[in-house]
């Protein structure tokens, strides 16, 4: 379900890191040897066997990161993003596996489309990548896609991202097929009668500015149908982009009940509130808003306590022109993937609002799970996907730093703490 | 000697004095206010002079640019820039490379290649005031933005307010009508607490938005409220606003029956303002719009000498505390 170029692997140790991967239960300062790809030794002091000697002291290296949620604009807008362009970017931001969003130009909705897509990973992605296919054909709410046929030619899930599925009964159909295709839906959770016109969060902010309201009821009411319907179906399903308290409450409460859902967050939504679109930069315009600062604690909250698995960037380019207009003419979205970590490390490790193995967690095993893709780790005999961060780096974020095609990061000219210094993905070094 | 000393200190380049906008109330002090409405009440006297004409800004460059219909602030701004003797420049949207699908940022650089000292600008998207602060060298004056601003209006209205009831410091405004879509009222709100009033809104709950409260007004839905104020705001029905099915209201007619301002719902003596246009009959009884307790006029009137305050405040420095934009902020 991951394609990439195909690369030699190599072979190296990393000496004297403090080697963090929570779900092995590993942290200590200890070497790590990878023999052609694959893990082939964790331990104090190893020999270097005539591989290349990466000297690691002070530096921290974690299982590399997957980020369940980017778009690459491929087909269609190859300008604001490509596959070469948006994995190179991911590798720079420590991330060995990337997800695309099939909300391109044409819809990614039949095997052909799909199938093109395929074959340019193959020829151009630097780190894996897999691609998600429609729900409904052209996104556009009305038949399902033919999603047997889409996952036999490698489609890692199913998403409308970008639109919700509007009508409960196909919602409930895409549920029921569910069981054949056995890959999971990702639900872009939008009452799209709430939210008509809204630009920004309902509240006190959007009252003060004059900007019409996206309230957060127009998503938690959305959760909340499509658990239910989940739980009634009996089938799993994935939650995009969470951003209001009322959400993962639903959520916590359905998890409670035994229904078999996973969930992300971005980094904006985690570090942000609403009180920041006061700026009018339209780097700040994505959808869902930015909430309330009661919102933002809720997703920290969810995030610590595994209600919310994994982090994802919603990686959305976007051209610079179309950026540079006034906010409310702006289309929604924002950068990610090469701001991800720092922004987190620098506005919720540093402050102590979440512990590091968390963050480590949820920006790489945990967003695996939600879509039963291997998750990275540290251990013996598992393929080398590791990241070498430097925690004690800071940064400037400028429009020079950026790999991606794009620069409508809500982070630039910010000076961040913590640097990815090397990613190693699939056996190879993609970043350093 | 005073001659020579002159010519020297003009040829020295000026040190670039901090470029100043009035883009929104929330950047103005108390202070600022007054200044302005000092200086527009200076203004007044000098209209009644038989000269209206004054050289304060000659050799001056003001565009103005409407993106939105308007007929009393574009006329009372130009007007504003030509009695301080600034030459003027008005770009209407329709009719101009805005209809060729230029951007805001591209007219913004085409105009500011002219030099000119200030942009007006009115355009119907929040935040437009900003972009072309971002890309030309010009002193911004926001005429409107969207539901965000509208700065020059509630000057206006302070300057209004004050003339007729001699303070403004513990009145109490009731702002009836469409407030969610309204960037009077947003405006007004903040100014009218700068100065010391209170203020009270009404309104159908669909047309308040939420959380608006915590600007510093208390929120009524109950029209009989109104009686209690020193001054009725009355907002227009925006219905160009009104997205197609969004249902604030279940009809005008019926918002009229329980919202409509009527002589029967005011005080005696009770102070009447719009910001016009008006609409006769729906938010505003024509008995009401007519009567000798209406400003309306008198905001129209308050509008040029505000508006030739703010050009020659902004044009002539001053510490003033109006938003100081970086130049090398990135959009």
């Amino acid at each position: 379900m991951l394609f990439s170029k195909p690369t030699p692997k190599e072979s190296l140790v990393v000496k004297g890191a403090r080697v963090l991967d929570p779900a092995e239960g590993v942290d200590g300062v200890l070497d790590v040897r990878v023999d052609n790809g694959v893990v082939a030794e964790v331990g104090t002091v190893l020999q270097a066997n005539g591989h290349r000697v990466i000297e690691a002291g002070g530096l921290l290296l974690a299982p590399a990161f997957v980020d369940p949620h980017v778009h690459l604009r491929t087909p269609g807008r190859e300008d604001e993003e490509t596959i070469e362009s948006g994995t190179k970017a991911a590798a720079a931001g420590g991330f060995c596996a990337i997800l695309g969003m099939p909300n391109t130009d044409p819809v990614v909705d039949s095997a052909a489309v799909l199938g093109a897509l395929v074959e340019r990973a193959r020829e151009g992605a630097e780190i894996p990548v897999g691609f998600l296919a429609a729900i409904t054909k052209g996104q556009e709410g009305g038949e399902l896609t033919e999603m047997a046929e889409l996952a036999d030619a490698g489609a890692v899930g199913f998403s409308d991202d970008g639109v919700p599925v509007a009508s409960p009964g196909l919602m409930r159909r895409a549920l029921q097929y569910n069981a054949v295709t056995g890959r999971r839906l990702a639900l872009h959770c939008e009452e799209p009668t709430l939210s008509r016109g809204g630009q920004v969060h309902e509240g006190p902010v959007s009252a003060e500015l004059g900007f019409a309201g996206y309230p957060a009821v127009a998503e938690s009411v959305m959760v909340e149908r499509d658990l239910a319907l989940a739980a009634y179906e009996g089938q799993p399903l994935h939650l995009l982009h969470l951003s209001a308290r009322e959400s993962v409450d639903a959520l916590r409460a359905a998890l409670a009940e035994g229904v078999e859902a996973t969930a992300e967050v971005t980094p904006h939504h985690l570090c942000l509130t609403d009180d920041a679109v006061r700026s009018l930069d339209s780097n700040v315009k994505m959808n869902p808003p930015l909430r309330s600062g009661e919102d933002r604690s809720a997703l920290i909250e969810g995030l610590k306590d595994g209600t919310i698995g994994a982090i994802a960037t919603d990686h959305a380019p976007h051209a610079r022109h179309e950026k540079e207009v006034p906010f409310e003419a702006a289309p929604f979205g924002v950068t990610g993937l090469e701001t991800a970590f720092a922004a987190l490390h620098t506005h919720l490790v540093e402050p102590g609002l979440l512990p590091l193995e968390t963050l480590v967690e949820r920006m790489s095993a945990g967003a695996a799970r939600a879509y039963g893709l291997d998750a990275p780790r540290i251990a013996v005999g598992a393929p080398a996907n590791l990241v070498l961060l430097d925690p004690a780096a800071s940064w400037r974020v400028s429009e020079d730093s950026f790999r991606s095609r794009s620069a409508n990061s809500w982070l630039l000219g910010q000076t961040l703490q913590g640097q990815v210094r090397m990613t190693v993905a699939d056996g190879r070094v993609v970043h350093e | 000697m005073g001659d020579i000393r002159v010519m020297r200190e003009d040829m020295r380049p000026p040190a670039p004095p901090p470029r100043r906008h009035l883009i929104s109330i929330e950047h103005l002090t108390r202070e600022d206010v007054e200044r302005l409405l000092g200086t527009a009440r200076s203004f007044a006297r000098s209209l009644e002079r038989e000269m209206k004409k004054l050289p304060t800004l000659r050799g001056r460059t003001i565009v103005n640019m409407f993106y939105e219909s308007s007929t009393r602030t574009s006329s009372s701004f130009e007007l504003a820039a030509k009695r301080l003797s600034a030459d003027t420049i008005s770009i209407k949207a329709a009719g101009s490379s805005v209809d060729k699908g230029e951007s805001l940022k591209d007219t913004a650089l085409t105009l500011g290649a002219y030099d000119p000292d200030v942009i007006v600008i009115r355009h119907p998207q929040i935040g437009a005031p900003e972009l072309v602060a971002r890309y030309t060298s010009a002193h911004i004056v926001n005429a409107g933005d969207g539901k965000h601003q509208h700065p020059t209006q509630a000057l206006l209205d302070l300057y209004t307010i004050q003339d007729e009831l001699g303070k403004i410091e513990g009145l109490h405004i009731a702002i009836v009508g469409d407030v969610l879509h309204s960037r009077v009222a947003r405006s007004n709100i903040q100014a009218l607490k700068l100065l010391g009033a209170r203020v009270t809104l009404v309104g159908p709950p669909s047309l308040i938005p939420r959380g608006i409260e915590e600007m510093g007004c208390g929120v009524s839905t109950d029209i009989r409220s109104i009686a209690a104020a020193d001054v009725v705001y009355v907002l227009r029905m925006q219905r160009e606003r009104m997205q197609e099915g969004a249902n604030y209201v279940p009809s005008l007619r019926e918002y009229t029956a329980r919202w409509g301002v009527t002589p029967e719902r005011l005080r005696p003596g009770q102070k009447v303002m719009h910001p016009g246009p008006m609409n006769r009959g729906v938010e505003i009884d024509p008995r009401v719009a007519d009567a000798e307790d209406a400003l309306i006029e008198v905001q129209v009137r308050a509008g040029l000498v505000v508006r030739m305050a703010v050009l020659y405040d902004l044009l002539t420095g001053g510490p003033v505390g109006v938003q100081v934009l970086e130049t090398t902020e990135v959009a």
